[in-house]
């Protein structure tokens, strides 16, 4: 034994980052062990933060006390606002991130927090002790005592990179994989599944003709992911990226060689995602397509590699050169890396508990692919929660659950150890039933306080938040309490707008709610000296006020069912009538309530209704 | 896991052989202790024993004993059926004696619930059982069977599909906003697509008439003036065919006078206060209690005499039910002619040769078009609690039609969508509601 830690987190990527970071901030003694220390939160695959969905996860990081906003934000060189010009519960930030700034910066933010070390190591093997975790196994056979573990080994796990009919074991960027450690958690009673995933080639700079392709830009407003922090951008600094189409004669290529990809030949195993399939799944599953979109993206300002986004496939390097080669603008491109697919093995995420805790093994937490999950902001938000409820099982606290009409976050963990996965499961919005309470704007609103309660939101971040939501009843309010005059002024303004003028005078707030009026209208008439996010909060929970309280109040009908919990010492075997696949699969999942029950597979409502009666005969006595 | 429940499983005065049921742990045990004959803790399931009944040495009845062991019976427990034809007071007597020895008279429809709880039946299942046991003509019991074999709920998920499409559509434009793949569906284009969803949901709603009128027949109200003849077409209505419910307190919840079939549909007379008294009472209906009788009915006939001129209380009448499905029927035809009116849907006649009446049914036939509920496949939703759903999902429609109006955004309105396709699955029952399944158990009926 070299040394006794509370925390050990296996693997620096964007779960492992977060979770050591979290653990080490509520004063675990915490060992983040890495392959590679200059590989921290690395990003290898598209090179941007946030997206749809994803963007909002990053800001419920950022509200719950997590980093990866803070990085974003010092370190992208393009930022967007995704569905701009949709409903506010859809809009969602998405950042290009720089890939050699992003993981320096992630590496000073671990540095400089207070009992976080972080060491060199491959870990291959457990120590376990009466099914509860006491340390990790190095590859050199020396151990490290903890009293927990996090494991957030990403898709490094018996890992193989696949190019055509070329099998090489090893991870992303030629990083060494683990051999042994999925060999080993099989052994102590988990359930390995395989899946796969994949990347496009990058394409070097100078051998781009930019002038046959669309520029993207970013947008003309300052964002930031994080609460905290002011933006460190300067807008008309960001970089461009450029939209391009596939033709003919790519299709024509990848149609003539599908039997060469690693998916079509049969050379692989694992399942790989619906939602980011290859260009030749593109390709077979709408043949009618006559192109298809691709996007070049830099990686980075300090070199000079273009991520070609849409292009993910795994033909051999001969046939990428021809696909890319039959691009507008791409004619006469250097690859310098190829696409390539890998597979990896993951934990069936059933074997969780909603606090990311394994079920067979006390103590022992997982996160980020390992239980199948995709992104790097899934990754990073399940190693925060695993953080935070690995300090809270060692201090005896109950767990941090979030629920589905809380965040992002609460829906994505829900869904894993509900459901399970049979591919990398990604977060899109149309995940969360009740997206409209889950938005941008209000992550800080809905998660700050559980933050604070939970110790990983401090006083003064706190203090900030109670101001918002003063100045946010201020503002509503003085809207409440004010009523459009009527008078010359008021008029001409409205009509120089265009808009109707009223037939009556009403108050602000009922003002606001007419589809053509903005709070930019609004403070034409009235004066209102107040912070941007605020009035865009006032203006958002006033405008859709009636759908909010629709989705809210369905929300609070589900909770209900949520409230109903199943004691953990419910035995399904003395629930006679119980349909037999419903019986397993409650055994197996083991819902922490009735509203968790409801949304497994296989478990009917009739099902529920029984369980319900046994639970009441048996309980409400 | 239950205690054991008993009732009397055929209808009351129905029948010369009445069964009374026992379901439960104890079922076969008790019977077992008031059975003469066999013993019956030890025969095999699914046989049939003859004996009597026997309480503190009294012979009750001669009786056939059917056990039926868990778990392949109607509630998965263990059943016992007991024959018995000894009338009425008997069968409340072996009920009794039943009760009497600790096993609890069931609550409406708990063999059914039990048989739902139990796995036996699913929900949508176990409310067609129901109305099949209510059912009293071929037509009614078609459409319970058709709600058995699924396909009604093949009609509603068809109307799910095409909202799920469009929910997907909107979903895939919000999820992937870079890409061009899918139609960006947007206030302008929305409001066809909408327009084609109420279309369907309307037409289950009309269909689904048909179904209320077949399940629960049409509640008629005659109405008019003293001495108009309403008792003389009552009766002549109810005499020259075969009633098939007379007047017995309790067996609908409506106070009916009584009911004919037309068509295979059932003409419901829903009381219309003293329309039978015996003619030497003054006939005498408030206005209050007149206006109700209206208000339930789905047919209004008014009454008029032929052979007196119009009253302004017969105007009144007819301005009160201007906005119902009605008839006007001008009774004593055989009379001199001293009535003038200038009306659609009239019908002439008396009570002597009938022949007016003859008229009078096929002018209701021709108002409920039941012609077309004779040919129609019946696969319609018919139940009180289906027909609420689609109306709520029809208003849903309508709210995200009116937010299209409001020019909200498409993301928005995408919550009244999916809240129409939430309550069609609560039809189908792809969604557990706690209430749902309360107020369904509410409703059956006693026995199985």
């Amino acid at each position: 034994m070299i040394f006794m830690y509370d925390l050990i987190v296996v693997g620096g990527g964007h779960a492992g980052c977060e979770a050591a970071h979290i653990g080490a901030y509520l004063g675990l003694k915490t060992l983040l062990i890495t392959a590679n220390k200059n590989n921290i939160a690395d990003m290898p695959c598209n090179p941007s933060i946030g997206g749809t969905a994803k963007g909002i996860i990053v800001r419920e990081i950022d509200a719950l006390g997590g980093i990866m906003g803070k990085v974003a934000d010092r370190t992208h060189f393009q930022i967007k606002m995704l569905n701009n010009g949709k409903g506010p519960a859809v809009r969602s930030l998405r950042a290009q991130a720089d890939k050699v700034t992003y993981p320096k910066v992630m590496l000073e933010f671990l540095n400089s927090t207070p009992n976080l070390t972080i060491k060199e190591g491959m870990v291959e093997d457990l120590i376990i002790e009466n099914n509860k975790v006491k340390g990790v196994i190095l590859n050199d056979q020396s151990k490290i005592e903890s009293k927990s573990a996090i494991l957030t080994t990403g898709t490094y796990l018996k890992a193989n990179i696949l190019i055509g009919s070329e099998n090489t074991p090893g991870g992303p960027h030629g990083e060494a994989r683990s051999n042994n450690l999925s060999d080993n958690l099989k052994r102590l009673g988990l359930d390995i599944q395989r899946l796969k995933t994949g990347t496009p080639p990058r394409i070097k700079k100078e051998s781009i003709d930019f002038s046959k392709m669309q520029e993207e830009n970013g947008d003309n407003k300052y964002y930031t992911f994080s609460f905290d922090n002011p933006p460190f951008y300067k807008i008309n600094e960001q970089q461009k990226c450029y939209l391009l189409y596939t033709n003919a004669k790519t299709h024509e290529i990848i149609r003539n060689n599908l039997e060469k990809s690693a998916m079509y030949g049969g050379y692989v195993t694992g399942v790989g995602p619906r939602y980011c399939p290859s260009i030749e799944d593109k390709l077979v599953r709408f043949s009618d397509k006559e192109r298809h979109q691709l996007f070049l993206e830099p990686e980075s300002i300090y070199y000079d590699e273009w991520y070609l986004q849409g292009f993910s496939t795994s033909m051999p390097k001969s046939v990428q050169e021809d696909m890319v080669h039959s691009l507008e603008g791409l004619e006469n491109a250097i690859i310098s890396k190829y696409a390539y697919a890998i597979e990896y093995d993951a934990l069936n995420p059933l074997q969780m508990n909603t606090s990311l805790e394994n079920k067979i093994i006390e103590n022992l937490f997982t996160a980020g692919q390992i239980n199948g999950t995709s992104g790097y902001e899934e990754a990073a938000a399940q190693g925060l929660i695993a953080g935070i409820n690995a300090h809270h099982k060692l201090k005896g606290l109950e767990p941090l659950i979030l629920r589905r009409d809380e965040a992002y976050i609460g829906v994505l963990i829900d869904d894993l150890v509900t459901k399970g996965t049979k591919e990398p499961y990604r977060m899109l919005t149309s995940r969360a039933e009740y997206r409209l309470l889950l938005r941008h704007d209000n992550a800080d609103l809905r998660l700050r306080a559980i933050g604070y309660h939970h110790g990983t939101i401090d006083e003064e971040r706190f203090n900030k938040l109670k101001e918002k939501e003063a100045l946010i009843n201020e503002v509503k309010n003085i809207l409440r309490n004010n009523n459009l005059k009527l008078n010359a002024e008021t008029k001409d303004l409205l009509t120089s707008l265009n808009i109707e003028i009223p037939s009556f005078s009403t108050n602000f707030y009922l003002f606001l709610k007419r589809p053509e009026i903005n709070m930019g209208i609004i403070k034409k008439i009235i004066p209102l000296d107040y912070r941007e996010d605020i009035l865009e909060e006032v203006e958002i929970e006033i405008k859709y006020e009636g759908y909010i309280a629709k989705v809210y109040k369905e929300a609070e009908k589900a909770k209900k069912l949520e409230e109903k919990l199943i004691p953990k010492d419910i035995n399904y075997d003395d629930i006679l009538n119980l349909a037999s696949e419903a019986r397993q699969k409650l055994k197996d999942i083991k819902p922490i309530s009735i509203g968790q029950a409801t949304r497994i597979s296989g478990v009917n409502p009739s099902d529920i209704a029984i369980l319900t009666v046994y639970l009441k005969k048996k309980y409400d006595k | 896991m239950d205690d054991t429940i008993c009732a009397i499983s055929t209808a009351l005065g129905v029948g010369a052989i009445s069964i009374i049921r026992v379901s439960g742990e104890e079922a076969i045990s008790k019977v077992a202790n008031l059975f003469d004959g066999k013993n019956l803790n030890e025969v095999k399931s699914h046989t049939i024993h003859y004996g009597h009944i026997i309480n503190n040495g009294e012979v009750i009845d001669e009786v056939l004993v059917t056990i039926l062991k868990a778990p392949k019976t109607y509630t998965k427990e263990d059943i016992v059926e007991i024959n018995s034809h000894g009338g009425i007071s008997t069968t409340k007597k072996i009920l009794e004696i039943l009760i009497a020895n600790g096993i609890r008279l069931a609550e409406p429809g708990e063999f059914t619930k039990r048989a739902f709880l139990n796995g036996r039946l699913d929900l949508t299942e176990a409310q067609a059982v129901n109305s099949i046991i209510k059912s009293r003509t071929d037509l009614e019991r078609k459409l319970a069977l058709n709600t058995l074999s699924g396909k009604v709920s093949k009609k509603i998920n068809n109307v799910r599909e095409i909202i799920v499409e469009l929910l997907a559509n909107i979903e895939v434009n919000i999820d992937f906003p870079e890409y061009e793949d899918a139609l960006e569906i947007t206030l302008e284009n929305l409001p066809p697509k909408l327009k084609e969803i109420k279309k369907e949901l309307e037409s289950l709603i009309e269909e689904g008439k048909i179904g209320k009128i077949v399940e629960n027949g049409i509640k008629v109200a005659i109405v008019g003036r003293p001495n108009v003849g309403k008792s003389s077409i009552l009766n002549a209505l109810l005499n020259k065919n075969k009633a098939i419910v007379t007047d017995i307190a309790g067996t609908t919840r409506d106070i009916v006078e009584g009911e004919v079939e037309l068509k295979g549909i059932a003409l419901k007379f829903i009381d219309t206060a003293g329309i039978r008294k015996t003619k030497d009472v003054v006939e005498k209906i408030g206005v209050d209690k007149s206006l109700k009788v209206i208000d339930e009915s789905d047919l209004v006939i008014h009454v008029l005499n032929n052979n007196e001129t119009l009253t302004e209380e017969d105007q009144e009448i007819m301005e009160k039910i201007k906005d119902k499905t009605h008839i006007t029927f001008i009774n004593k035809s055989d009379l001199p002619t001293k009535l003038k009116i200038a009306k659609d849907d009239i019908v002439k006649g008396n009570t002597v040769d009938l022949n007016g009446l003859d008229k009078l049914k096929d002018k209701i036939g021709e108002l409920f078009d039941l012609e077309r509920i004779n040919n129609s496949n019946l696969e319609v939703v018919s139940s009180a609690r289906e027909i609420g759903l689609l109306n709520e999902a029809l208003n849903s429609i309508d709210q995200a039609l009116n937010n299209v109006s409001s020019k909200l955004p498409v993301d928005m309105i995408a919550i009244d969508i999916k809240k129409a396709w939430d309550l069609l699955g609560e039809i189908t029952g792809e969604s557990y509601q706690d209430e749902l399944l309360d107020t369904l158990f509410s409703k059956f009926c006693l026995g199985k």
